[in-house]
């Protein structure tokens, strides 16, 4: 069963807020989905392979051959802030991606 | 003259190509049609000016001689395909203002092939949902009967050909939003094999699901427009190179001796009694033109719906990730951190069904719950499609059920509970886990004059089988003659 | 109580592909903000990633030349974050599946010591693109155009034991690197990076202390500053009873010292899943058979030789390995000239120094292999000294004439006729009587006299060898008469 604490962390993962008692209903509304899910695990999947791709093709690939990318005016014609030829965001507090 | 909006696509064509009307005069009746029309709520966009200059370029082309097979047809396509220069919403304030910079593969091959835009049409947000309802600019109707839902996700769509408001349209279908909503609508829908048509452009709901797919008048049209946009696309590594054969030859060769399988797993409780009979009646007609019925067993049924959505909610929490306000799409005015433009931007920008299902699907994968979870569906997959893989290669060549548990319900009925209005999907998805093609066909009008579908599932990349079978129907029933009365 | 250090490095290496891991965008370094970007490097809905096969080809090298098994099956998956470089809101990459797995590596740390470092693992994925901070307006800028560049990341064991062994093998993964041509691994450009764990546990003990990581340092003399820094830190707060807290730490440069690092507090779960865009990759046996024909002897490999065949010292060898063009321009002029240890003087004592008098490298010297290798071998056949090579070595960097030219021109040829050198040295013995005298009553010091004597009167072109032999051979003979 998944609690209200439970909803809060997933809603963080998610980057989406809950609003007030939201986190109650949600917790009923997705017990409720995976209480119905729940069935999976009465199936037997001992050396079932998972299947990732329903066709099974394999080594699509593409030659390392470049091409021409948009201009960057098209490109970025949807950017809500733009400062020069940069996109925007308010400051990031740490100097930090995952790489 | 007739009205040119009754028009099937080959009937379009002859009337182009013999000048009883242009491609302009035929666009602007439908320009007309859907402005009268407009309380169905059908499209989000008209591209009236854009639509009318391509059938004015199309009828220089027609004068030129030039023949091409959807040459002078506007064809609506569902807001979830992009089109460059055209704002393509997702039905979502996510994506209000997107104006894509480049056209989906689909689209450039329906150019290609002398069709243009005519619209963009409403859908479920993100393609999440069975009923059109849940879209940022407000439910589409169903033409049958204007309270009741259209199906979904691809509603617009199917209401767009239903009522004649375009001669076809492109749809996508992740679990079954090409042909319920064409069986609540009384038109033809096809979802080809996965990886038949490009998914380039189209907006990613489930990428291992998802499939673009046709809504048409006709099995005839619908071929036509098959054999224009499937074919393998450099750009999508899961399109497929595979042989496509001559579909409008191929669909007039008969059934005698088609063996139609019938999964006795599909008989489950909740199933209207009409949609029942219609399709018992349907299955008949086609033993009178030469096919052969056999019971098959797909054991794993029971588990689809289960499976779908943990893969569909899942990829689709994943998808739905890049959605952050930053260099396309809403962005929160409220933000005044980094960490608000996320968060508020994603909260205000997304409906309540969207915001429900990347929460279970960020459960799913969240650390400790993927092997009970994903993984384990990912297993269930692989069962069910070789449920259907062993009933194709012993028993039979395509497989007949109803296409929905029931016809078209009531807008607001439906949508408090979310496991009861997911298993409206319950005939359409397993479809999609295995890969297949399925076609929903008219097959009659229940009590309350709701049209009922037969779904028709072929084997992997035989999608010609399923469009002669689809097609011997037809020829011998007229339900897909008949028009709402709106 | 006594200290060991534990350290295990990952490393990122950008390879120099044209193309983009999963699009047809350039890789190009340096260009305007956003200027190679297209629809999936901006993570636009409805856009789709295509493998780069050179990406993998390139895997397959590097997992070769470290030693790894290559795996058979395999796949991508998305790494689940959100970061303003990030565009799709995950990165795709590799998850439990790397292609590479289970090698290692060779690493001088002097001359004379050389361990393994295993290598846990290699595994492809994409970069994330570049934010620029700008306190004064308080935004962040992003540019696109490293967004989708291709990386391996390559994950040691922990193995390394000292910040100077980490820096040595961070120099021995950059040297592989470059002799395999897949990245140009420069550090200030941000073409390999390098995070690091480190930990301290008593001398003798098995098990692992507490770590902590640092991340994203970019140059080899910060690798050895960060990891010096956080010993002495981590060995300050162990002798006084401390816990180490296991954190991810920035170094500063700056300062010289690590911090923690803010903004990590909300638990990371990358909620890794196969990428279902994209279909697996299987390597056979033929594609690794056909990578590895096509790769080039390591500098491991040549070094060995280089002592075992060459004769060179192993310092020597070392100098020459250190970068691919300067070895295959050393053998390049050892084709020419035949003389192993020549070759090695010239290559690095004389052309290395003036190529740096003059800020250039191997590939931009105005002398040629064939060129160097034909001067020594003017020398070693005496046609001139080694005193007057050096003339005519300055004059080819000058102007990049060969040898044979500039000797022609300037009339350089040394006199290796003993005839010619015998009437000369008669000529010097007559012009000094009484230093003859002096010689032939045994005062050798007189001999060098002579010799200076005789070089000086022709120009030193004589065969200095020559020159002191015949004045042994004249005076002995005058001396017996």
């Amino acid at each position: 069963m998944i609690g209200e604490d439970e909803v809060k962390k997933i809603a963080l993962l998610s980057h989406l807020n809950l609003e007030e008692g939201e986190s109650v209903s949600l917790a009923n509304e997705l017990n409720s989905i995976l209480g119905y899910v729940d069935k999976l695990q009465k199936l037997d999947t001992t050396s079932v392979e998972p299947t990732s791709h329903v066709h099974g093709s394999k080594n699509i690939m593409r030659p390392d051959v470049t091409s021409p990318s948009m201009p960057t005016e098209l490109a970025l014609s949807n950017t809500p802030e733009l400062s020069g030829r940069f996109i925007k965001v308010p400051i990031i507090i740490e100097q930090n991606g995952e790489n | 003259m007739t009205d040119v909006t009754s028009l099937s696509i080959a009937e379009i064509n002859s009337g182009l190509v013999s000048k009883s009307f242009s491609s302009r005069e035929l666009t602007q009746a439908y320009l007309e049609r859907i402005e009268k029309l407009k309380s169905l709520n059908c499209y989000i966009e008209v591209c009236g000016e854009s639509a009318l200059k391509a059938a004015d370029e199309c009828d220089q082309m027609i004068k030129s001689g030039r023949r091409l097979p959807l040459l002078g047809v506007p064809i609506a396509i569902k807001d979830v395909i992009t089109t460059k220069g055209i704002r393509t919403t997702c039905a979502s304030k996510m994506l209000k203002d997107f104006i894509p910079p480049y056209d989906a593969t689909a689209i450039i091959k329906m150019r290609e092939n002398g069709g243009f835009v005519l619209g963009k049409t409403n859908m479920d947000e993100f393609a999440m949902g069975s009923s059109t309802e849940n879209s940022f600019f407000g439910a589409s109707r169903n033409p049958w009967d204007t309270a009741r839902v259209p199906g979904g996700s691809s509603g617009g769509s199917a209401v767009a050909v239903a009522a004649a408001l375009a001669p076809a349209s492109l749809g996508s279908d992740t679990g079954g939003s090409v042909r319920q909503p064409a069986s609540y609508c009384n038109v033809v829908g096809l979802k080809p094999t996965y990886g038949r048509i490009s998914r380039y452009g189209l907006i990613a709901y489930a990428s291992s699901l998802d499939q673009i797919g046709i809504f048409s008048r006709t099995v005839a049209d619908c071929a036509l427009l098959a054999q224009s946009l499937f074919g393998h696309d450099p750009l999508d590594s899961t399109s497929v190179e595979m042989a496509i054969p001559d579909l409008s030859k191929e669909i007039k060769r008969g059934i005698k001796g088609l063996k139609i399988g019938i999964p006795k797993e599909y008989l489950i409780e909740g199933v209207s009694k009409e949609v029942l009979q219609s399709v018992q009646d349907a299955l008949s007609t086609l033993t009178q033109l030469g096919a052969e019925i056999v019971d098959i067993s797909l054991p794993h049924t029971e588990y689809a719906l289960a499976c779908y959505y943990i893969l569909a909610l899942a990829e689709a929490s994943s998808n739905l990730a890049r959605y952050d306000g930053i260099r396309y799409g809403y962005r929160s005015p409220q933000a005044r951190d980094l960490k608000q433009l996320y968060s508020l931007s994603r909260s205000e920008g997304f409906g309540k069904e969207v915001k429900r299902r990347i929460m279970v699907g960020t459960y799913a994968l969240s650390a400790g719950y993927y092997d009970a979870y994903y993984k384990r569906a990912q297993q269930a997959r692989t069962l069910i499609a070789q449920d259907f893989r062993s009933a194709f290669s012993e028993q039979c060549d395509v497989i007949a059920c109803p296409t929905a548990p029931t016809t078209a319900f009531r807008i607001g009925e439906q949508s408090s509970d979310p496991v009861q209005m997911y298993l409206n999907d319950i005939f359409t998805v397993p479809v999609n886990l295995a890969g297949l093609p399925g076609i929903s066909i008219p097959c009659g009008f229940d009590s309350q004059g709701l049209p009922v579908g037969l779904q028709l599932i072929g084997k992997p990349w035989d999608e010609g089988t399923l469009l002669r079978a689809a097609n011997a129907y037809e020829s011998s029933t007229d339900w897909h003659k008949r028009f709402p009365e709106v | 109580m006594e200290y060991e250090t534990v350290i295990g490095l990952e490393v990122h290496v950008q390879l120099s592909t044209k193309s983009k891991i999963f699009c047809a965008s350039s890789t190009e370094f340096g260009a305007d903000p956003n200027e190679h970007v297209d629809a999936l490097t901006l993570g636009m809905p409805g856009s789709l990633p295509v493998l780069n096969k050179t990406v993998v080809d390139y895997a397959i090298m590097l997992g070769l030349a470290m030693n790894c098994e290559i795996r058979n099956f395999n796949r991508f998956a998305r790494k689940h974050y959100f970061y303003p470089d990030l565009p799709k809101g995950y990165q795709i990459s590799q998850f439990e599946e790397p292609i590479c797995e289970r090698g290692y590596i060779n690493v001088s740390f002097s001359p004379d010591s050389q361990r393994p470092i295993g290598i846990k693992r290699i595994h492809m994925e994409e970069d994330a693109g570049k934010n620029i901070h700008d306190m004064r307006t308080e935004a962040s800028l992003i540019d696109l155009n490293r967004a989708g560049v291709p990386l391996l990341e390559i994950v040691s064991e922990p193995d390394i034991r000292s910040p100077a062994e980490a820096a040595c093998y961070l120099r021995a993964v950059r040297q592989i690197c470059r002799y395999l041509r897949i990245s140009d691994g420069n550090m200030e450009e941000g073409s390999l990076r390098c995070d690091a764990n480190i930990s301290l546990r008593p001398v003798g003990e098995m098990k692992f202390g507490t770590r902590t990581e640092i991340k994203n340092i970019n140059s080899f003399r910060f690798v050895e500053k960060a990891l010096e820094y956080e010993t002495a830190r981590q060995l300050s707060l162990l002798k006084a009873g401390k816990q180490i807290r296991q954190e991810t730490l920035l170094f500063d440069s700056a300062s010289g010292s690590t911090r923690p690092m803010r903004g990590k507090e909300e638990s990371s779960d990358y909620r890794y899943f196969p990428d279902p865009d994209l279909p697996p990759v299987v390597v056979e046996e033929r594609w690794i058979r056909e990578i590895r024909s096509q790769m080039p002897k390591l500098p491991e490999q040549i070094s060995k030789e280089l002592v075992e065949i060459y004769g060179l010292t192993p310092y020597d060898a070392g100098v020459l390995t250190s970068e691919r063009d300067n070895v295959d321009f050393y053998l390049a002029v050892y084709d020419v000239c035949q003389n192993a240890k020549a070759a090695c003087n010239w290559v690095t004592s004389e052309l290395f120094g003036a190529l740096n008098q003059q800020g250039l490298d191997i590939s931009t010297s105005p002398v040629n292999a064939a060129n160097l290798g034909a001067l020594i071998k003017l020398i070693d056949s005496e046609i001139i000294s080694g005193k007057m090579a050096k003339s005519v070595f300055e004059e080819m960097f000058k102007t990049s004439a060969s040898p044979q030219e500039i000797v022609e021109k300037q009339g350089l040829k040394q006199i290796t006729s003993e005839d010619e050198i015998l009437s000369i040295i008669r000529q010097v013995f007559d012009a000094n009587p009484s230093q003859l005298k002096s010689l032939l009553e045994g005062n050798d010091r007189l001999h060098g006299f002579f010799v200076g004597q005789v070089m000086k009167s022709t120009g030193g072109s004589a065969n200095p060898k020559k020159v002191n032999e015949l004045i042994s051979r004249e005076a002995q003979r005058l001396a017996g008469k």
